[in-house]
């Protein structure tokens, strides 16, 4: 049962992987199958079932794309 | 209204105060160090704030950040102290920001020497940093003027949102003279400023003081839109004195105290039959181009005075658009022209002693 | 449920021009939500530099004013004199002060004037393309370095933090990176400090953050992090230098 939730504003995200790097549990991916309106693969999570809402991934985007809810 | 004798440097100190400024920042530098000290001395009087800053690059760059927040703000310097200004006053006009800037000129170029000169006018006239702007320039050729002009001098500034300059030089600076404090009713209608920072205070959206503009359209509207003001200015702000003109066969152009001198000069040559007349510029710019349409037709010469190496002549030139001839007689590094320099200049214009 | 993260109020809906990765974001982030957890958004006024943060002035949502290159400390000083109530900061990158600016905030710090200052430290000139700065490590290639700095022809990179902490009008200074999320709330707790020590009175401070340009460093973001760990902070190391109250 997911602990926490993001959610991702794609057409603002530039692509930059931060957000990536610092997931304890390893969710967050840039998704290769799509570009977003700046033509960037935005940064998504897949596996949402497994956030802990540790808010790692929002803390390091510079640009606000990640909202991070915890249950 | 009781004469108080004054220095000049103090005096523009207490006739800023008077004209409600409240903030200075300043720098020592010769021959212009008693208005910091005065204000040093005076400014907490009045809850108003003094500081020395480390430099005249930071004290105008204090200044634009005083006026973006909305004060009655000044700065004072001398030649090569201006010059280090001219990086702050451009982005002051670029920022649409009201300030008074004094300048009491000394010789130059470069450190120059500490006498009083007029070598700035280019300077001045000319906007002095990068881009197309001008300064509304004041030059008083007494205490009493210069004083009067102070409360004119801030409400312009806050009218126009431009910077504005006073131009003395070093014998306006260092001269005792004795002066009135007039209450000078304002000229202007002052609207609020709520362009400026003072904080939202979460009831608006922010504001920004900037002559940043990367879309050239938008910089391009910036400037049209500048130069409208300085069309106003010039449409507005123009003043002058003109002595003697009727029959005049030789018209001076000379301001500030050169002017004097030259007013003792066609005294005296007018008791040798000799009919001179004076423009006096009271602004350098706007320059006074509607004073020449008062120099007689037969006017046999324009004489620039200066105390430059003649960086008025242009501004002669232009305003009489070739109907004179326009010479200069000036004396440079501090050396002061006399009244006699004058005379043997205009003998040598009308042809010999009459 | 609780929201443990979303956009601060202290920023504007604009989005930013800034590079992908580029630090700015999470610095200017931290900032904003510094000021909005302070509750001085609607009484501050930020002074923005020249170079890549140059429009700052659009990102944060605060009064704010554009000052030429270097002089932003004057700039908020001029502000700070006429308003001593508000909060005032400048944010600069290290050509900003370090370069052309050193008068100015050696000057503020030696006045003990009452703002804060948020230095970027990138190790290099960010919107011309890369120069060589005051901050960038010997051997580091810039485009007006580009064998490498050395020490013969410039000199050893300069510790503005190291050398501000010598005034006591500093009061406080400190040094942090944004290259990991606990790196990054610890920035996010000395600038929160900072702030308080202007609303406290207590004289100048100063946050130095070691700071990312993958642009110019030629580095994908994410390996501009691990550079940045690798030998920025082994040279401007992490700390704090001074804080009120405090001798050392």
């Amino acid at each position: 049962m997911a602990k926490g939730k993001v959610i991702f504003n794609e057409d603002i995200c530039k692509g930059c992987g931060l957000c990536t790097t610092n997931c304890p549990v390893k969710i967050v991916t840039m998704d290769t199958t799509k570009i977003n309106i700046k033509g960037f693969h935005p940064a998504t999570v897949i596996e949402m079932d497994k956030c802990i809402g540790c808010g790692n991934c929002a803390i390091m985007c510079p640009d606000s794309v990640i909202t991070v809810e915890r249950f | 209204m009781a004469k108080v004798l004054m220095k000049g440097n103090e005096a523009i100190g207490a006739a800023a105060i008077k004209a409600g400024c409240k903030y200075f920042f300043g720098y020592p530098i010769t021959p212009q160090n008693e208005l910091p000290e005065y204000m040093s001395k005076e400014m907490p009087k009045v809850g108003g704030v003094f500081l020395q800053a480390e430099s005249e690059v930071a004290a105008i760059h204090m200044v634009y950040g005083a006026a973006g927040a909305g004060a009655r703000v000044m700065t004072s310097s001398s030649s090569p102290g201006i010059a280090l200004k001219q990086e702050g006053i451009t982005y002051i006009a670029g920022a649409e920001l009201p300030c008074v800037i004094v300048n009491i000129v000394r010789g130059g170029p470069g450190l120059g020497g500490i006498q009083p000169a007029q070598s700035d006018y280019n300077q001045v006239t000319r906007g002095g940093g990068n881009g197309d702007y001008k300064l509304l320039v004041y030059a008083p050729a007494n205490l009493q003027e210069m004083v009067d002009l102070m409360q004119e001098a801030f409400d312009a500034a806050d009218y126009y949102r431009n910077p504005v300059m006073m131009v003395g030089d070093g014998m306006i600076g260092q001269m005792m003279e004795p002066i009135e404090f007039n209450d000078i009713k304002s000229r202007f209608e002052l609207p609020n400023k709520d362009w400026a920072t003072v904080g939202t205070k979460g009831a608006r959206k922010p504001n920004i003081i900037n002559s940043l503009f990367l879309d050239p359209q938008g910089l391009e509207d910036h400037n049209i839109r500048l130069q409208a003001k300085y069309d106003a200015m010039k449409a507005n702000e123009v003043k002058y004195e003109a002595y003697n003109m009727e029959n005049a066969e030789v018209v001076i152009v000379a301001y500030g105290t050169t002017s004097r001198i030259v007013r003792n000069a066609i005294i005296d040559l007018k008791t040798q039959g000799i009919n001179v007349g004076l423009i006096r510029p009271i602004t350098l710019w706007p320059f006074p181009d509607k004073a020449f349409d008062l120099v007689p037709e037969n006017c046999k010469a324009l004489l620039s005075v200066e105390m430059s190496m003649g960086q008025m002549v242009d501004d002669i030139k232009i305003a009489s658009n070739g109907r004179w001839p326009v010479h200069f007689y000036g004396r440079s590094g501090g050396m002061i022209p006399s009244p006699e320099g004058i005379m043997d200049k205009v003998k040598e214009l009308v042809g010999g002693v009459k | 449920m609780a929201i443990v993260a979303q956009k601060s109020k202290g920023l504007t809906d604009k989005e930013t021009h800034y590079c992908p990765g580029c630090t700015h974001g999470i610095i200017h982030k931290l900032v904003a939500e510094v000021l909005e957890e302070l509750d001085v958004l609607g009484e501050t006024i930020g002074v923005a530099p020249v170079g890549c943060s140059v429009l700052a002035y659009d990102y944060f949502n605060c009064d704010m004013q554009e000052a030429s290159h270097g002089r932003a400390p004057a700039v908020a000083t001029g502000i700070k004199r006429v308003h001593p109530e508000k909060v005032v900061f400048s944010y600069q990158g290290d050509g900003d002060l370090a370069s052309i600016g050193t008068a100015e905030i050696v000057h503020v710090a030696h006045r003990g004037e009452k703002i804060t200052t948020i230095f970027v430290n990138n190790a290099i000139y960010g919107m011309t393309g890369g120069q060589m700065a005051p901050t960038t490590l010997i051997g580091q290639r810039a485009t007006t370095a580009p064998l490498g700095r050395t020490v013969e022809h410039s000199g050893m990179p300069l510790r503005v933090s190291e050398m501000l902490a010598t005034i006591d009008g500093a009061a406080f200074v400190e040094r942090v990176s944004v290259d990991s999320p606990a790196n990054i709330r610890k920035a996010k707790k000395a600038i929160k400090e900072a702030f308080q020590c202007q609303i406290d009175r207590r004289g100048f401070s100063i946050v130095e953050v070691l700071s990312t340009c993958p642009t110019n460093w030629g580095l994908t973001p994410i390996d501009s992090l691990k550079w940045l760990v690798d030998n920025l902070i082994p040279y401007y190391p992490l700390g704090n230098f001074r804080r009120p109250g405090e001798d050392k």
